[in-house]
């Protein structure tokens, strides 16, 4: 016959539903009280904290957004590296990106403190939206317009590395977002200052 | 039933349960298959670390992503599905002493599944599905993987009706009395969300494959990400209700653990099966096609219904060993039950390692990353490969070595090979494992990506410059994944020798220590005839509130405070990165 006492690995008679130990129940109450705080967090970051990835989504043909974002590239166009165009638009207006094996296109030129819609897209696959060194991650979905309203709070030369696997040569795609600073003064440019012969995958 | 049973069972000469030996050969072959897939997986692994190791940098692009598509396919569905078949036959049959349903249909099933593993690896190896673990479309694979996938999971499915059919076989023929035992529990929790999760793979593997042989024109990759992972996550979460269910397993075979509150546990898994699957949208956090309110509704209010869940288990399972040494007399002070414990005693070791790095590390970081905002600084760096390796190899695939160590006397009837290795085993993967999730944790809090070959950059067009901390992290990772890839062989090794040279148990003497047999087997974790009256004297109101368990109740607490320091350390992170909304 089983005693009270048993293992995990007998069969329970009758009827095990008694009441907890009063170490128990502060346990599941301190827990229970933990994943509130957890769930607070939340929406509350919504109303008080700078960083949530709402933004505004909504679907779009790949295609339709790849000619959006040559059009943009095209007016505001400043300058231009290795034949990607550096685009500067005014503060406030909307600014595109799309990713495509294996690349970013255009170069983004934006002002320290100033807020812009930045849309995100993709012309083929996945692609993910790391902004380095600043630690930011987006997924890029083709056929869906993911926009963001960002307000870069220091000036420097950026890069946005692929994250999500592209193909075989994810890993060479690297895109360059530019801020200068409120005066206009353009940064430091270390773009040139590790490149090897270009092997193109 | 008696009359039959002399030819196709016999009795556990440890446990004295009835084993039915047609639900015996199925359990061996599904743990023999996992094994073979974890050597595979673990060969890809050795291979990936040295990538990833920047100094080293042993593969060549090509296959670095075909061997992380290998590793992830043979890890997260092979080796740990075949495993919980084993699991499942074992739950249903051994622990309840019943007949299994259907076996013959049992092993068409594993044939299936057999099918579908051989298709798959054959187009991964060939290089015919380079499209990684998650082959999110657009990007295609050859039709025959996804066929593969979806033989492997109608195949895992149907054993799962079966396990179902088995339990129903053991109320009708009264093979045990009353409820079942909290082990079996944990094992139809797992068998639940194995059937939501297949749905799921289902819904998402048919059309995919319609895709790719053209019958259809496409996939929206977003649906796709979203019925992904209710397969991709939900799956991992059939790993922890199968892993908790060993651990209670464990315990009560390696130091007589006891249930302490049947209620409590049991409501526990329920948590699980009820919210575990939306959970799985804390993939989606940075996604374009949901909203906010979307995200929060499901990964706040039913995310964190699950992480209650193995908070409670995180409390029962270690007090319910506490307790089950100070039944035995193992009374002194606060800890004296730990220091006495079978630390030598391979069940033991990964039992605790399993519940210390799944709890402390894989817990802590994966409700971290499955915050909404906080997933910005995380989503696809290297703290997710970081997260997962602390949970689901740290602790389930740990689980599931201390369970074999058990199940090689007791189902396959033959000793621990190379005991002395065994005994260290469990601390040689857990200790490499360790490192290893640290290095890819901090590498990934500077931007690290995941599935990345090369982050030198070396053929990109613009450069980039990671912190030169990177470069320590990366080397932690790869020393780390070294020790952990010769733990994951020694277990290997240890589980290939037993099984096919090694010495048969014969009989098993109580009492003398016995090389190559757990000492919770020689000598097991046997409680008092007056254990009840001990019972009650522990739980004696004058005991206070910290009562029967205060160890644990300490425990416990350094947890939480780890928990909440973690926790805010990351929203401040936070704080640091440009104004996004």
């Amino acid at each position: 016959m089983l005693t009270k006492v048993h293992t995990g690995l007998d069969p329970v008679p009758g009827i095990w539903w008694r009441p907890a130990h009063k170490a128990e129940k502060v346990w599941v109450a301190i827990a229970f009280a933990w994943c509130m705080v957890l769930f607070a967090m939340m929406p509350l970051w919504h109303f008080r904290g700078g960083q949530n990835p709402s933004g505004v989504r909504r679907r779009v043909d790949p295609k339709t957004y790849y000619a959006r974002t040559l059009a943009f590239a095209k007016q505001y166009k400043v300058a231009e590296d290795r034949g990607v165009p550096i685009v500067q638009a005014p503060p406030g207006s909307d600014v595109y990106l799309v990713g495509l094996t294996f690349q970013w296109y255009p170069i983004l030129q934006l002002e320290r403190g100033k807020e812009y819609m930045l849309h995100l897209s993709s012309l083929d696959v996945n692609h993910g939206f790391s902004l380095f060194p600043v630690n930011v991650n987006f997924q890029i979905v083709p056929g869906y317009d993911y926009a963001l309203r960002v307000t870069p709070t220091a000036s420097g030369d950026f890069r946005i590395i692929c994250n999500e696997f592209c193909g075989i040569g994810h890993h060479t795609m690297v895109g360059r977002v530019i801020v200068v600073d409120e005066t206009g003064k353009p940064v430091a440019d270390n773009s040139h200052a590790a490149v090897k012969s270009g092997d193109q995958p | 039933m008696s009359a039959l049973s002399v030819s196709v069972s016999r009795t556990c000469p440890a446990t004295g349960r009835t084993i039915h030996l047609s639900a015996e050969r199925l359990i061996k072959v599904n743990a023999v298959v996992a094994v073979v897939s974890l050597l595979v997986g673990t060969i890809a692994a050795l291979l990936l670390v040295l990538t990833r190791w920047q100094a080293v940098h042993l593969l060549p692009a090509v296959w670095y992503y075909r061997l992380l598509g290998v590793h992830g396919m043979n890890m997260l569905i092979f080796f740990i599905i075949y495993f919980e078949m084993a699991v499942l036959w074992f739950a249903s049959t051994v622990l309840l002493n019943a007949r299994p349903a259907a076996p013959r249909f049992g092993w068409f099933n594993f044939g299936l599944m057999l099918l579908g593993t051989l298709i798959v690896e054959w187009a991964q190896w060939s290089g015919r599905a380079d499209v990684l673990f998650t082959s999110y479309p657009p990007l295609k694979a050859h039709p025959l993987f996804y066929l593969g996938v979806i033989f492997f999971a109608v195949g895992a499915l149907l054993v799962t009706c079966q396990f179902f059919a088995t339990l129903v076989i053991a109320k009708r023929e009264k093979t045990y009395v009353g409820s079942v035992p909290l082990v079996v529990y944990g094992a139809v929790t797992a068998a639940i969300i194995a059937v939501i999760t297949l749905v799921h793979g289902a819904m998402v593997y048919v059309p995919t494959f319609l895709w790719s042989v053209g019958l259809i024109p496409e996939v929206d990759p977003q649906l796709y990400r979203l019925l992904w992972w209710a397969l991709g996550h939900s799956s991992q979460q059939i790993n922890v209700a199968a892993m908790v269910a060993i651990w209670y397993m464990l315990g009560a075979l390696t130091v007589g653990s006891v249930v302490l509150n049947e209620k409590v546990s049991r409501s526990a898994f329920v948590l699980y099966i009820m919210f575990i699957s939306m959970a799985s949208a804390h993939h989606l956090l940075v996604d374009p096609g949901f909203s906010s309110a979307w995200k929060i509704v499901n990964t706040s209010y039913f995310m964190y219904m699950a992480v209650l869940a193995s908070m409670v288990h995180g409390f029962t399972v270690p007090a319910g060993m506490e307790l089950g040494m100070r039944l035995r007399g193992y009374n002194d002070g606060l800890f004296g039950w730990l220091r006495h414990a079978p630390w030598g005693d391979p069940g033991f070791s990964s039992l605790v390692l399993s519940v210390v790095v799944f709890g402390f590390v894989g817990g802590i970081t994966g409700v971290t990353l499955g915050t909404e905002q906080i997933n910005i600084i995380a989503h696809n760096t290297l703290r997710i490969p970081g997260h997962f390796h602390s949970t689901v190899v740290s602790g389930t695939a740990l689980a599931f070595m201390g369970a074999t160590y058990y199940l090689l006397p007791l189902i396959f009837r033959k000793k621990v090979a190379f005991w002395k290795l065994a005994k260290i085993q469990p601390y040689l993967f857990a200790g490499g494992l360790l490192l290893l999730v640290m290095g890819m944790t901090f590498a990934g809090s500077f931007g690290v990506p995941r599935r990345h070959w090369d982050i030198s950059f070396s053929q990109a067009p613009y450069d980039v410059q990671f912190n030169p901390a990177v470069d320590l992290f990366l080397a932690m990772m790869g020393i780390g994944g070294i020790i952990a890839v010769t733990g994951a062989l020694s277990f290997i090794a240890i589980a290939v020798v037993s099984v096919f040279f090694g010495k048969p148990v014969g009989d098993m003497p109580r009492g003398p220590d016995i090389v190559g047999i757990p000492p919770g087997l020689t000598n097991p974790p046997v409680h008092v005839a007056n254990v009840d009256e001990l019972n009650e004297a522990l739980h004696a109101p004058s005991r206070g509130i910290f009562g029967a368990t205060p160890g644990t109740l300490v425990l416990v607490g350094v947890f939480l405070v780890a928990f909440i320091l973690y926790y805010f350390a990351n929203w401040k992170l936070l704080t640091f990165l440009w104004k996004i909304g």
